[in-house]
Order: C-alpha cells, then structure tokens, then sequence
C-alpha cells in the first residue's frame, strides 16, 4: 500500500498507526518532494490506521499548511477519531485544517 | 448474582488495594518513544481506565519523553518509515530518560527526568506555540498537551542539570474519592 497519492491536484497521505517525533521527519519530507515534484495544490491526511498521535503530527500538519497555503492550498483531515480530533482542537489546527467525516 | 450497585463498590474497594510503582531508564533515541508510552499504558490497565484516559497518558508520556530526547539531549534524529534510519553524520548523544510511575489510590504519578540541557526560561518554555527548534518543525505544543492531558504538570530545571517533569492524573472508576467519614 503505497501511503503517498497524487489524485488530480490533491496529494493524499495516509498516515501511519502511530505518529511521533520518531516518524514525523520521513512524513514531512516525502510529502515535501511529493509537493514539489507534482505541484499539489492542496493536501489530504488520512488518518485511518492512526491509533495515536501527539505534537510532532501537529508540527507535520503545520508545516506543511505553511508550505501550500500561501499558494491557495487547503489541508484536509479525513477519518479522525475522537482522540485525534481532540488533540486537533486543543492546539487549534481545525481553524486551518478542514476535519472532514 | 451480584447487583451492579454492589459491583461497582466491589471494583471501587479493589481500586483503592492497587499500590504499584515502576521505574525504567533507556536511551535517549527517539525508537525509545514508543516504548515509554506503551509501558506506562500497560501499567495502568489493572486500574480500568476508560480509553480517552489511557490515550491521554500516552500523548502526555509521549510529549515528556520527547522532549527529554529532542531538547534535553538533542538528539533530534527520527528518521525513516518506522524511524530506524540514522544519517551516517548524525552523532547521537549518550544520555538516558529516566521514567518513574507510582499508583496510588488510583491516582497515576509519573515522572520524566533527564539530566541533559535544562531549561533556562521555564515559563517561556510552557507558552504555547514557543519552540527552540522550529527547523524541526516541532509545534511548541508539548507542555500544553501535558497540562491538557494530565490533572496536574510540574516541571523542575535549571540550565546544565537536566529537566524533571511530574505529572499526575486520576484514573478509572474514581477510587480516589474519599469515602464518607474519611478524610
């Protein structure tokens, strides 16, 4: 299962089962190449398989808002359970992240 | 058979028996991560906590240990898909985390320590959004995650002694009330 898509101007990434600062750093920089090399407008995260995350997933959303944003790019959130859309609110990502069903 | 009025009181009077403490120290590299949060988590399972309580151990555990890693001994490196990846110029710092959990009446306490860097403005430190290291893209989250997450965060440093943090939270089905007539 590959777990970066390009569809149209839309790179989706899935994400992984648990995301840390011990897996953030290959997330942010595959995603970079996938922004630079296709020029996606806008970026789509999957969190289906994530059963955790803490701080280091807000710095990757975060970065990589500010990287697309300034172009007209949007960040999506989609399948966020409860516990990740907590920590999306508590830092108050959801005000730049759309959190889609 | 028993009511559920009667099986509540019997799990509340079990809860208040549980008395455990653990202690472990590992290295200071950020596979070790997972390992912190897991542990603690299974370490609290005898006391039924809900599962919005054990994910709220784990971000907090999590959040106190990488910080130890990342800023106390700055070994900064996760890299790779499951992280294992180490740059052939990366130096990794010799340092260990230490991690301590107590239960008592219910009621977790654990504790971080490293003796790496240290923080020199504590209460910068906690703002939100404030990060050393934005080139790392680390959010400044940290300590706002532990003070959300947690019932209570204390945070012990001076610069050069290293960092402990002390955090506690209430767990399961609330055996940490006391009973009528005690104190």
């Amino acid at each position: 299962m590959e777990d970066f898509k390009v569809i149209d101007n839309y790179l989706m990434i899935r994400m992984p089962e648990e995301i840390d600062h011990h897996k953030s750093g290959y997330i942010s920089e595959r995603a970079d190449r996938y922004i630079l090399r296709e020029k996606v407008d806008n970026i789509v995260f999957d969190f289906e398989d994530t059963r955790f995350m803490d701080s280091s997933g807000i710095g990757i959303i975060m970065g990589r808002y500010k990287k697309i944003s300034c172009f007209g790019g949007k960040v999506f959130a989609i399948h966020a359970d409860r516990q990740i859309k907590r920590i999306l609110y508590i830092s108050g990502l959801h005000k730049i992240v759309e959190i889609m069903e | 058979m028993i009511g559920i009025k009667e099986e509540v009181h019997y799990i509340l009077q079990e809860g208040k028996k549980i008395k455990n403490e653990m202690s472990m120290e590992f290295d200071a590299i950020s596979s070790n991560e997972g390992l912190a949060r897991v542990a603690v988590a299974a370490f609290i399972a005898p006391l039924n906590p809900t599962l919005e309580e054990v994910s709220d151990v784990k971000t907090a555990v999590s959040e106190a240990v990488t910080n130890a890693i990342i800023h106390g001994y700055e070994n900064t490196y996760g890299y790779g898909k499951h992280g294992q990846v180490t740059p052939v110029y990366c130096h990794i710092r010799e340092g260990k985390v230490y991690l301590r959990c107590r239960i008592e009446k219910s009621i977790l306490f654990v504790e971080v320590e490293d003796k790496g860097a240290g923080i020199e403005n504590l209460s910068q430190a906690m703002e939100p959004l404030f990060t050393t290291k934005p080139e790392l893209e680390r959010s400044g989250m940290g300590f706002a995650f532990m003070e959300a997450f947690m019932d209570d965060l204390d945070v012990e440093s001076a610069p050069g002694q290293g960092t402990i943090v002390k955090m506690k939270k209430k767990l399961g089905s609330g055996a940490w009330l006391p009973e009528e007539g005690e104190d």
